[in-house]
């Protein structure tokens, strides 16, 4: 039966192998002048030759959306983030520009979050400072995670690092969160019984019923998506995954989630954060 | 023909709640040999023609998500995951194909391509999923009954 199988295989049968696919494109992203690095040579020990921008798997028509802000359809989203920024709340009254300033000096900060915090014990990711900040200086009660609030704001903080490399802490106390997030990229989940790695890692290139597997990298986060209407965290993208494989995804803000990102974060080092990017 | 429809609704409905029917083997009970299966799940033979209902059917194999199948063309969107169905007919015996369809890791080791019929997959199943197979026995006899056309 192997035999039969290495035949077929030989005889051009299994043309759909794992490296086959029509792959990432060759196109490159810069938007206003802005060139934006969407494709690193990866470092020895990783798993891929080369690490992709999800960008670079999508539709000529869905890059040009991210191409230019004016046809970005996350851009009203940016416009709610700002109108939040300077607007006074809490029992301080007083607005995130009141205490920081220009919102351009949350430059850097998507690149390297999660990040770890001393005081926390714990990595928090962008979503976790911007609830502080509210809670302990801005005398509010904090946004949901999914709420526009949310994603308006972690849209305006993450676009101000637009360009910038994916640069999150891997070692010291992230070391253990790395390693956690890993264990769960390559734990098979669901009755479809999958791991993040069977389609991102071994599949990307190919396609997938309709849709064309990227490696399943973060730096775009949050992303509008044709599918949702809107802008989406990179936690529902997670849960969007497990659930199409019939697992049961854990919260958004869960430990778990947190340590995902983190891993995929190192895993992708190097690539632009094109926040908020487009996808389909 | 009425009985016949009577019939297969009712091992249709056993398969959804996972419990054994006499004449079905249980996903627990199903005896592999080198990966394949000699003898039916049901005892009877599959239909082709649900079969081929069942491996366009997102919901059921959504076999098309993987496997590019000419016989389908109609259908949109094949998947570049698996092997071309064409002529797997000629390459597998009935008994290999439900083995495949089955426990796709018994023939396959660390195949990204799901087991359909049984009932311990992947952590953290969702709830409405848990402990059931994919598809029923009788939809796996017709799936392979469908593969078993697909001949060069
Ligand atoms: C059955 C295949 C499959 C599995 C398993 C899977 N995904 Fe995905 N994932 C997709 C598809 C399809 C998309 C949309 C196209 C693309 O970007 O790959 C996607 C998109 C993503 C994206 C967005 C990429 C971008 O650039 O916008 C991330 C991040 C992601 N997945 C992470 C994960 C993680 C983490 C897991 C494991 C918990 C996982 N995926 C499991 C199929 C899968
Ligand atoms: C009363 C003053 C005050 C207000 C109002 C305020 N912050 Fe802060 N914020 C701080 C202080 C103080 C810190 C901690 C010191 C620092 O990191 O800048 C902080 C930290 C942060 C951080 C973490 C920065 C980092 O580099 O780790 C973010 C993100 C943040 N705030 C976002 C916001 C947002 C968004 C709002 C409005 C919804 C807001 N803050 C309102 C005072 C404030
Ligand atoms: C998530 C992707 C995926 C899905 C869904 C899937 N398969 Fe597969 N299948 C594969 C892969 C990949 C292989 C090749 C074996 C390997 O190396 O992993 C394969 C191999 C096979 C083979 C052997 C093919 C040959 O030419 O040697 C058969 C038969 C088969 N699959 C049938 C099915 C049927 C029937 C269904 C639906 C009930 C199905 N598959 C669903 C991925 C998939």
């Amino acid at each position: 039966m192997r035999q039969l199988f290495a035949i077929a295989a030989a005889a051009g049968f299994i043309a759909a192998s794992a490296q086959a696919g029509p792959g990432p494109d060759e196109d490159q992203l810069e938007i206003d002048g802005l060139k934006i690095v969407t494709e690193v040579k990866a470092p020895d020990d990783h798993p891929l030759d080369v690490i992709y921008s999800g960008w670079r798997f999508r539709t000529d028509e869905t890059q040009s959306l991210q191409m230019d802000d004016f046809e970005n359809p996350a851009m009203v989203a940016v416009e709610y983030g700002i109108e939040l920024w300077d607007t006074p709340a809490g029992t301080s009254n007083k607005s995130c520009a009141d205490c920081h300033g220009d919102v351009e000096d949350m430059a850097g900060l998507k690149a390297i979050t999660p990040k770890w915090d001393e005081a926390a014990g714990a990595p928090l990711t962008l979503e976790d400072l911007v609830n502080r900040s509210i809670k302990e200086h801005q005398g509010g009660e904090g946004w949901k995670w999914e709420s526009a609030e949310m994603l308006a704001m972690t849209a305006l903080i993450g676009m101000q690092s637009r360009g910038m490399p994916v640069n999150v802490q891997s070692d010291g106390p992230m070391a253990d969160w790395v390693e956690k997030g890993k264990d769960l990229y390559y734990t098979r989940v669901g009755q479809l019984d999958m791991s993040c790695a069977n389609c991102h890692e071994d599949n990307n290139g190919q396609y997938i019923r309709a849709d064309h597997l990227s490696q399943g990298n973060t730096n775009g986060f949050p992303t509008y998506r044709f599918k949702w209407q809107g802008l989406g965290s990179l936690h529902r993208r997670f849960s969007g995954c497990m659930k199409n494989i019939r697992a049961q995804p854990f919260k958004r803000g869960s430990d778990e989630f947190t340590a995902l990102e983190i891993y995929l974060a190192t895993r992708g080092a190097g690539l632009g954060v094109e926040s908020p990017s487009v996808r389909n | 023909m009425p009985r016949k429809i009577c019939a297969a609704a009712i091992v249709t409905a056993i398969g959804l709640t996972g419990e054994a029917w006499a004449g079905t083997i249980s996903p627990d009970s199903v005896e592999f040999e080198d990966g394949a299966i000699a003898a039916s799940l049901t005892g009877v033979a599959g239909n082709a023609e649900t079969g081929r209902k069942v491996f366009a059917n997102r919901k059921q194999g959504n076999c098309l998500a993987c496997h590019q199948n000419e016989d389908l063309r109609a259908e949109p969107f094949h998947g570049e995951v698996g092997p071309m169905m064409d002529g797997v007919a000629d390459r597998w015996t009935e008994a290999e194909l439900r083995g495949i369809v089955v426990n796709s890791k018994m023939t396959f080791d660390g195949t990204i391509m799901p087991s359909f019929y049984r009932t311990t997959n992947g952590a953290r199943p969702l709830e409405k999923f848990e402990g059931k197979t994919i598809l029923t026995a009788e939809q796996v006899e017709d799936v392979v009954a469908y593969l078993l056309t697909l001949k060069d």
